[in-house]
């Protein structure tokens, strides 16, 4: 029949969903209705990528783990096959040894491991309750209405990763400054290449200075290594940019979204700021990190070796992609999962990735933003938003999700 | 039951620190470390959750 619409029964192939999906305007916090819709019906499927090519689209909760736990995938964006990201703020560019493979990427990663040890972090406890009590006290020293991104979400992180480095207190507002317009909305591609040639000539500078005369701090450590003939002085500074990188707009995008998050279910924020008990604070920030995952264009690599998933076969020289924000809402491992609960366990959510490249620095994302949720809405009681949800600018085509702004009063 | 680590699978992320302090811990890299192969019972739904979360499957729990 030559009118029959095309579709599986007249043999004509149906085309691919496009990945990315948008999400639904009304519900911000929600992965994209699509995702959803594939978890369901076909959990191991192909997907059209912005550059034509045809990788695999992961769903499910279990398969992610498999797959990202399997050795036959490789995360070097120069492998066969792999998912490349559109660029939409200028190339993500090869960031250091989480785009590499072991044994280098195990090599690599081992030096910078021990800051991140719990005990270290916690060690660095009360010195970021410092940072975000001063930060609170210069909000409430000021009429409001403010930007909670520019004014609270951003500096935290900034701060923090001055303190677990070891950058001179003197060099924070040149840091922070240039930090700033790194990740800032409105800098132009060559402001913030600038910023970050900045920011790496000031931490080469600086390995420099521990490489003649060594601290107790990150910097030393890593100018150990180069002293010890283990890495050179340019592999230091990549070192020192990918932790500042990874550790900064991250964990700023969870403190502003999931204010925004709580702000709208206010009954969760009131267990919040009613509750002194450290051991709900962690729970909370593990759900929030669930809920929210804003690591949005999902978890890619490329397939080395045939692997048999979900009824598919992901053969060697193809990309496969694990969205892990649909894995957090799978109803398998989180009942209801659509609802923000803070009292439920959380704790096996993948918001930080799974199997070898899983996020280095968890131990102290998590510890931060404890610190943060267990103290603002403490501090603040009357915090709101100052403006509508529909007036807010959510970071849809990001590589990190979250608000661009989040203008608050009390 | 018996706490098996696999000390060079480690990747350093804490998980199972968290999940089971009374169990693990880690050396000065972050390197997890066995404190306890034979845990008491009531500490088994931990380790459970340690094996549950470590990254890089290099926890197992085995029959005795």
């Amino acid at each position: 029949m030559a009118d029959t619409l095309a579709g599986p029964a007249s043999g004509t192939p149906q085309p691919l969903p496009e990945f990315p999906m948008p999400r639904e305007a009304r519900c911000p916090f929600d992965p994209p209705p699509a995702l959803k819709d594939l978890q369901e019906q076909a959990p191991v499927t192909k997907v059209r990528l912005w550059d034509g090519s045809e990788p695999w689209l992961v769903t499910r909760y279990a398969d992610q783990r498999t797959v990202l736990g399997d050795p036959r995938v490789s995360a070097d964006t120069d492998s066969p096959g792999y998912p490349t990201k559109a660029s939409p703020e200028g190339g993500e560019g090869k960031l250091g040894f989480i785009m590499m493979d072991d044994p280098e990427h195990a090599r690599l990663r081992r030096m910078v491991t021990a800051p991140f040890a719990i005990k270290r972090v916690e060690a660095l406890r009360p010195a970021v309750q410092k940072i975000v009590d001063d930060l609170i006290d210069g909000l409430l020293g000021r009429p409001g209405p403010v930007d909670l991104v520019e004014e609270f979400a951003l500096p935290v992180p900034s701060l923090v990763i001055c303190e677990l480095l070891g950058v001179p207190y003197d060099d924070h507002a040149f840091f922070q400054d240039n930090t700033k317009t790194m990740v800032h909305r409105d800098a132009t591609p060559e402001q913030r290449g600038r910023a970050s040639r900045e920011v790496a000539g000031y931490l080469a500078a600086l390995i420099g200075k521990r490489l003649a005369e060594p601290r107790d701090d990150l910097l030393s450590s890593i100018a150990g290594r180069v002293t010890a003939g283990e890495i050179d002085h340019q592999q230091a500074t990549e070192m020192a940019l990918l932790l500042l990188i990874a550790g900064h707009e991250t964990t700023a995008n969870m403190i502003a979204l999931g204010t925004l998050a709580l702000l709208r279910n206010p009954d969760q924020l009131a267990l919040l700021r009613e509750n002194d008990d450290p051991k709900f604070v962690a729970g909370a920030v593990e759900e929030l990190l669930r809920y929210l995952h804003i690591t949005h264009l999902g978890r890619r690599r490329a397939v080395t070796g045939d692997i048999e998933i979900g009824g598919q076969v992901l053969r060697a020289g193809e990309g496969v992609i694990m969205a892990n924000e649909i894995a957090n809402r799978d109803p398998e491992v989180f009942p209801d999962p659509d609802r923000l609960d803070l009292t439920r366990d959380a704790r096996r959510h993948v918001a930080f990735g799974f199997g070898v490249h899983q996020c280095l620095g968890q131990p102290l994302a998590r510890m931060e933003l404890q610190v943060v949720y267990g103290t603002l809405y403490k501090r603040i009681p009357t915090l709101k938003p100052a403006c509508a949800l529909e007036d807010v600018r959510f970071k849809n085509d990001a590589f990190i999700y979250g608000v661009h702004e989040l203008p608050v009063s009390w | 039951m018996k706490v098996e680590l696999e000390a060079d699978k480690c990747v350093a992320s804490g998980q199972c620190v968290l999940a089971a302090t009374d169990v693990f811990d880690q050396d000065d890299d972050g390197i997890a470390i066995l404190l306890e192969d034979r845990p008491a019972d009531e500490l088994l739904d931990d380790v459970k959750e340690a094996v549950a979360v470590c990254p890089a499957a290099a926890i197992r729990l085995v029959e005795q």
